[in-house]
This record gives C-alpha cells, sequence and structure tokens, in this order.
C-alpha cells in the first residue's frame, strides 16, 4: 500500500515486514529515525529483541552472536559507526554470518559532518559484505527482502546503503510491500549450522598459514559467485512487485545509443537522469550506467555498456587520498580487463553533502564532449 | 565433595596451553560446573589460542569467538537470540581474559551489565596480555615487570594498582560479582554453581597464574593461586545486587607475609625490601589491620 511517510520508517516498516528477531542499534546522525521507529516498533511487540547498546561496535558483535544463533538480525548506522564497526565487518564476512545492514551514507571526520557521501563504505569494500546502493527510497525498501534472502542462502552480510538526509529524511510516497507479500518471496532463516546445544559447532576458529588462505579464496570466490544470485533475486522479487531496477547489479538508463556515459551511484542518479532527459530533447546522446552493486562489483555489465563509447565519467562521492578514486578506479580495472578503449575521466562531488544538482550532472556531460581525460573536484 | 571423571569434561585435554597453565585449569574446572547446556563465547586470548587451532576444538558445547574486545556483546546477541526462541534453560558463558575485559573490552563490558543481559562472564586473570608476550594490562600488580612495564633506573615496572573490577562489576547493580582463584578450586565450583542460578549479569573474577608471565616454576601454578588468597593480595569475595557495602569474604586470608607469594615470582624479582613493605602495607591497610 503507497503511504507517504519518511524514508527512515519506510525502512523500519520493511524490517518488521521482513520479520528480524534481534535488532541492536545505536544512534548515530542520520541512520537515527530507522533505530528510533523500530524501538517503537519494539516496545510494540512487533519486534522480538532490540539490544540498546552502548557503541556500534557493541551493535554488530551482538548481531554476530545473535546470527549465529539462529536470529535474523538487523542494524544500522552511519559514518563513524560504520567505521567503529569496521573490524567487526570482515569477522562477521569471514565468519560467514548472514547479517543485513542499512548503511544511511555519511562523510567520514575530519572535518567532522553529518551530511551525505559515500566516504563511510569505502574502508569496508573489501571486507566480504555485498554491498548494494540505492537510489531511491522505495528502491532501499524493495531491496531488503532481497538483501536477507540472498544472505542467508549464501551466507554472506549484506549492506543496503542510502544517502544519508537526502532519502532517510525524505517523506515521500512509498510504497511498502506488506508481510504477506514479503512471505511469499523471503522463508523463514532456517540455518544448517548455529550455535545448538544438541548439535555443537565452534564457530570464529584461529587459523595458522597452513589453512587461512584456502578460508579467504572460498570467501573471495562466494562473493563473486553472488553476482548471479543478485540478478536472480531482483528478478523474482520484481515480478512479484511490479517493479523492477535494472538487472540488480546495475541499471542501464539510455546508454544503448548514448556517446556520452555518466557512471555514478546512488541518489544523485536521480538528477543525473534529469540532466539526460533534458540533453536528450536538445539531441544529444548521453545516458547513465548506474551502479547498484558495488560489491561484488559488475564488471562485465560495464564492459557490456561502455562498448563504443565516445567519453564516460566516473562519478565518486567519495575520494581516495594519495590514489585515484574508488569507483573510478573499479571502472579502469574493468575497462583495461577487456579489448575497448575509451577515455574514462573521473570527476569526485557531493562530499560532506555538498550539492551535486541536475546542473552538476550537465557540466560533467559538457565536460565529456572534449576527448581529453580529466581528473577533477566538481 | 564430588569426583569427576575424565568423560565429564566439556573443555577437554589435546588443546595446546603451557604445562601449569592456570587459564586452562580455571577453564575446565568452570565448564564442569556449569555443564553441557550452555554456550560459550570467547574473546581473543590465549583460551582461544589454544582451545580452536583449526582444525581441532576443545569444547564439547557451542562455542564461538569473534574478537578480542566485544565477548559482552557477542553474548548480549547470544542470549538476546536465545530468548527470542523462546530457551529459557541453556546458559551463556563468555570466558575472557583479562585484558579482553578489564580494557580493550571494558566498554563493552560495561554496556552489558547496564543492561544486566543474562550472562555468567568469566574474566580469567592472568595479569597482563599473556598471549602477546606479557605486556601490561590494568589488572597487572603493581611494581610488576612485564615486557611494557619494564624495570629501570627511573621507572621500575608497572605504577599503578590493580583496577578493581569485582567493585566496579557491583557498582553497576548486577545481581552477582565475586572474585575466586585456581588455588581454591571448590570455592570457584561453588560461586559459579551460585551464579548458574541467577538471572542477569553475572562476573567472576578469578586468579590464573601464567607460568611464562609470571616466571616460576610450572608445579607451582596452584601453589601460587593459593599464596595470592593466603597472604590477603588476592580477596575471594562476593557482592550481591550491588550492595559494595555488603562484601562476603568467603575464605579468609591467614596472612602470611607477601613476600612468600612474591619471591617466587621472576616479575616481581627486582623488588626491594622497601617495595616488598609498601605493597605488605598496602594489603593489611585493605584488610584493616
Amino acid at each position: 500500500m503507497v503511504k507517504t511517510l519518511e524514508g527512515s520508517h519506510a525502512i523500519a516498516d520493511m524490517i518488521v515486514n521482513c520479520e528480524a528477531d534481534v535488532l541492536a542499534c545505536y544512534p548515530i546522525t542520520p541512520s537515527t529515525h530507522i533505530a528510533e521507529k523500530l524501538q517503537k516498533y519494539y516496545a510494540d511487540g512487533k519486534i522480538p529483541e532490540y539490544i540498546t547498546v552502548e557503541q556500534e561496535f557493541s551493535a554488530i558483535s551482538a548481531l554476530a552472536g545473535a546470527s549465529a544463533t539462529g536470529a535474523r538480525t538487523f542494524t544500522t548506522t552511519s559514518s563513524q559507526g560504520v567505521a567503529l564497526m569496521h573490524e567487526v565487518l570482515y569477522a562477521v564476512a569471514g565468519m560467514r554470518l548472514p547479517i543485513v545492514m542499512c548503511v544511511a551514507n555519511r562523510s567520514l571526520n575530519s572535518p567532522l559532518g553529518i551530511w551525505c557521501d559515500h566516504q563511510d563504505i569505502i574502508p569496508e569494500r573489501d571486507s566480504g559484505w555485498i554491498i548494494l546502493m540505492c537510489e531511491s527510497n522505495q528502491e532501499a525498501v524493495d531491496t531488503l527482502p532481497q538483501a536477507y534472502k540472498l544472505a542467508e542462502s549464501l551466507l554472506l552480510p549484506v549492506m543496503v546503503c542510502i544517502d544519508g538526509f537526502y532519502l532517510t529524511h525524505a517523506v515521500e510516497q512509498i510504497d511498502v510491500p506488506s508481510k504477506e507479500i514479503v512471505q511469499k518471496f523471503l522463508p523463514k532463516f532456517k540455518p544448517e549450522f548455529k550455535l545448538d546445544t544438541n548439535n555443537p559447532i565452534t564457530l570464529g576458529i584461529y587459523s595458522t598459514p597452513q589453512y587461512l588462505q584456502d578460508f579467504r579464496e572460498d570467501l573471495a570466490n562466494d562473493v563473486d559467485n553472488a553476482r548471479e544470485p543478485i540478478k536472480k533475486t531482483e528478478e523474482e522479487f520484481s515480478k512479484i512487485i511490479n517493479r523492477n531496477y535494472g538487472n540488480g547489479l546495475i541499471e542501464n538508463y539510455k546508454c544503448d545509443d548514448a556517446e556520452r556515459i555518466i557512471i555514478a551511484m546512488s541518489s544523485f542518479c536521480g538528477n543525473v537522469k534529469e540532466a539526460i532527459d533534458e540533453l536528450r530533447d536538445k539531441g544529444e546522446k548521453v545516458g547513465l550506467l548506474r551502479i547498484k552493486s558495488y560489491r561484488p562489483f559488475p564488471y562485465k555489465d560495464v564492459q557490456e555498456i561502455l562498448k563504443n563509447k565516445k567519453h564516460v565519467g566516473v562519478f565518486d562521492r567519495a575520494t581516495t587520498l594519495g590514489g585515484h578514486p574508488p569507483l573510478y578506479t573499479d571502472v579502469l580495472a574493468a575497462i583495461y580487463d577487456s579489448d575497448q578503449k575509451v577515455p574514462i575521466s573521473s570527476f569526485i562531488g557531493g562530499l560532506g553533502g555538498k550539492d551535486v544538482t541536475v546542473e552538476t550532472a550537465k557540466n560533467i556531460f559538457e565536460d565529456l564532449k572534449e576527448n581529453k581525460i580529466k581528473r577533477k573536484f566538481v | 565433595m564430588v569426583v569427576f571423571k575424565r568423560e565429564d569434561d566439556i573443555f577437554t585435554s589435546g588443546h595446546t596451553a603451557c604445562a601449569g597453565c592456570g587459564a586452562a585449569l580455571a577453564i575446565r574446572t568452570i565448564m564442569r560446573a556449569i555443564g553441557k547446556d550452555c554456550i560459550v563465547v570467547n574473546t581473543t586470548s590465549c583460551s582461544e589460542i589454544f582451545s580452536v587451532c583449526f582444525p581441532r576444538s576443545a569444547w564439547k558445547v557451542p562455542y564461538i569467538h569473534v574478537t578480542f574486545e566485544n565477548g559482552a556483546s557477542v553474548a548480549s546477541g547470544v542470549s538476546r537470540a536465545l530468548k527470542a526462541q523462546g530457551n529459557d534453560h541453556t546458559k551463556v558463558v563468555v570466558i575472557a581474559g583479562d585484558g579482553g575485559t578489564a580494557d580493550i573490552g571494558f566498554g563493552a563490558v560495561s554496556g552489558s551489565w547496564e543492561r544486566n543481559e543474562d550472562i555468567l562472564y568469566i574474566m580469567y586473570n592472568n595479569g597482563a596480555y599473556e598471549n602477546t608476550g606479557i605486556q601490561r594490562s590494568s589488572q597487572t600488580p603493581q611494581y610488576a615487570w612485564s615486557t611494557t612495564s619494564q624495570i629501570g633506573e627511573e621507572v621500575r615496572g608497572k605504577q599503578e594498582p590493580i583496577k578493581p573490577m569485582v567493585k566496579i562489576a557491583a557498582a553497576h547493580g548486577i545481581p552477582y560479582a565475586a572474585s575466586a582463584s585456581t588455588g581454591y578450586l571448590i570455592d570457584l565450583e561453588n560461586k559459579v554453581k551460585k551464579a548458574l542460578n541467577i538471572k542477569g549479569s553475572r562476573f567472576i573474577d578469578v586468579l590464573s597464574p601464567c607460568v611464562p608471565g609470571w616466571k616460576y616454576d610450572p608445579q607451582l601454578t596452584v601453589e601460587l593461586a593459593k599464596l595470592a588468597v593466603e597472604t590477603g593480595l588476592w580477596k575471594l569475595n562476593e557482592i550481591e545486587n550491588g550492595d559494595i557495602n555488603n562484601e562476603k569474604i568467603t575464605v579468609q586470608p591467614s596472612f602470611k607475609p607477601v613476600e612468600e607469594y612474591l619471591k617466587l615470582q621472576g616479575r616481581f624479582k627486582h623488588l626491594t625490601p622497601d617495595e616488598i613493605k609498601i605493597i605488605q602495607a598496602r594489603v593489611n591497610k585493605d584488610w584493616g589491620r
């Protein structure tokens, strides 16, 4: 049912509909409203357990314990909260615990800021979590049941990311699929292995060099092999809800005949689409390749879509200090791996909530008219 | 007196702890007292390294380790998941070292106590980061040598007294906080059994001598753990429901001179007669003598 509500509250509603058992949250702007709404649902008896932890490190740690005991789990955080979880994010991926977390993306200190960029998740890129970047609240709500399905079938943790404030605090019309609809798609969580006194297992072992690389290789292969399940899950759920967001890994917005393309993630893509529509009315052949699955990264889709393009601009809402920005690096790697030669320019913008508008997107397309490779802040 | 058989062991032999390891003795005793209806949460520590080196495990009950500093949080999650599943009988037990509890994991521990999570938290206290090569912790005794409290011309060993974890635990108002020693296994067992029958947060601080860290003859583990109590340096106590003015002493010390305990350990071999006098004076003051 379509309702007018805040993005954060729609996310909270969906967590109830996904029948999460154990939550552990620590408030941090801009994810706070999700945690607050879920607390109300706990108070109302709609969430079985909610641990009001004393820090984010404990939030993710508590979920590790709960997930290992066979509970469906959820937490939400932002920025320094993600950073404080860092060590445990790697550990739970290695332990194959299917935790789902919603990150409301925000800049990392310093300077301290509370507004959106993607710097907070960049250090977690290599953690073994599946990272799904949503453009809209509707997409985030529709992605959460998929996140649980992927996590629990692949035994990998999944992060569903939304742009802080732009989405978390936006009040708009959102259709939150009901519990009955979600139940049709998402089976009960029944893990093959869990902490159970009837069948004792040891989890979180210590490993010598003889075995450790084998564990890491298995994990690497499983994250790589998640691309097909991500596509399949998106296809399956989109048939139920009659909405879809590309193929689950990427969204191709008017790229087929485009000469110039912007590659970007999350809410800025809405403005890029707006710019594309305006420019196409003037006869300009422009398109957007939106990366939905940041990890695993859709190298093949990127290679396919960038075939025979004239100039590509990668928009990063984060920096890699002393190196090329993160999304740009991934796109370069994808293209180096193919037989194509396409100029790829780098644009960094929207850091710490700096506005990135339709005008910003148009300016990038203007820059892409030149054949010269650019690397700049916008 | 209960006689245990080897097959009763839940923490089994074949682990790789040092000969004379106080922690291994403590854990074996504690686990015998707890029985099989429990889930163990361990933190990164000697006990993790010597009990779960892949592909072996010394544990006959479900076991989880995640990181060094999050035992109390992981256990909170396990406990709440059991509650969500309607399981009101399985015990959740944390086995953690003093560094993982009193230092790096203190925030998580304090948080779990503030929430009065239904967890039995055992801190086996060997008084240093023994696993990483004997670095000082907040539980290292005053004047003791460690690799990060060295003996020099300007500074002689650790300068600060031990952070009082039982009092701190009790000050959170949790239902049960106690101190035990591997020199008094029946007292330890009694405390574990008592704690098992209480709901909410329970904390037991168990003195567990460490052969390489304390530098003593491995056959003296129990002897040292006894002497610590007999000299009054280590108090065997219980505080219930946060009533810190009502501390119960479970074993009265005979007040042997502290020197008898200190002289057996390499970590104290640099002590001067004056320093030993200071330690003795502090013990006397602690006990109102």
